[in-house]
């Protein structure tokens, strides 16, 4: 069965290359996002952490902030930090297809 | 005159070098001394920028096992609370002061000192004591929390701050 899933060359993007449209995300646009932002692979972990980002986002219209995600995704700070060096909530919310985080915590 | 009202040349976006590195120099000991300093840390290890504190005179209160959890908003010679100065001096006031800003931070998500502490120091960012100040008020590693890394002199200090920008507050 073939697929007809959006890749990075037809969403839309912003500037620094969030999702204009989250609803438009899948599994397949997750992974080329993260090799983009230099994770070459997605492990399990990490894809807690972008699930938990991503349903956060959509349950509560907001992505939720470095704290809550520390406590609250079942991933800790430290390991947080391993998987995403580049900054795990903006990593995380681009890579789930989400708006960057506003917070500045 | 015309020519002064046009923008200044500024170079093009692609070539602005992005902040890699930033050393905070933290000196007050009150409330509104620590935190920006505390949320700077804390979000350029968010950006993916490294991050260090370094906690100088006062500022070590933020670090001291002792006085950690006894940080309060300095309610005397704050003009930007709006209190009159005689009402600020009342005892009480700067306690008072403290928690309606603690449970403001708390409604924002933003953690009690220790907690950011160990937030910032789990995310990569080094949390160090000026020697000089350490010596001063006759102080050591025991008298601090976990997560100091070190206890750095001057020297040291801009030695690890190497390509980094320094903040001071």
């Amino acid at each position: 069965m073939t697929t007809t899933e959006p890749t990075t060359a037809a969403v839309e993007r912003d500037a620094e290359g969030f999702l204009v449209h989250p609803e438009r995300w899948t599994r397949e646009l997750a992974e080329e996002i993260a090799r983009e932002s230099g994770i070459p692979e997605l492990s399990p972990r990490h894809w807690q952490v972008i699930e938990f980002m991503r349903n956060r986002y959509l349950e509560t219209g907001a992505a939720p902030s470095i704290r809550s995600l520390g406590k609250e995704s079942g991933v800790p700070i430290k390991e947080l930090y391993e998987l995403f060096p580049k900054g795990p909530a903006k990593l995380a919310a681009k890579i789930g297809g989400i708006p960057k985080p506003r917070g500045c915590i | 005159m015309t020519e002064l009202l046009t923008a200044p040349e500024t170079a093009p976006e692609t070539e602005r070098e992005p902040v890699q590195k930033v050393s905070i120099v933290v000196s007050k000991g009150s409330l509104e001394g620590i935190y920006p300093a505390l949320i700077m840390a804390n979000g350029a290890r968010m950006e993916g920028i490294d991050a260090d504190l370094f906690f100088t005179f006062f500022g070590l209160d933020a670090i001291r096992k002792d006085r950690q959890g006894k940080i309060r908003v300095a309610t005397v010679g704050n003009p930007g609370l709006h209190l009159p100065a005689l009402v600020g001096i009342l005892p009480g006031m700067s306690w008072v002061a403290t928690k309606m800003m603690q449970r403001q931070m708390e409604k924002l998500d933003i953690p009690p000192i220790g907690e950011f502490l160990e937030l910032i120091h789990d995310s990569g960012g080094g949390i160090y004591a000026c020697h000089a100040t350490v010596e001063m008020f006759g102080l050591t590693m025991e008298d601090f929390v976990p997560q100091v890394d070190g206890i750095l002199t001057v020297g040291e200090f801009y030695e690890r701050s190497a390509g980094a920008q320094i903040v001071f507050t």
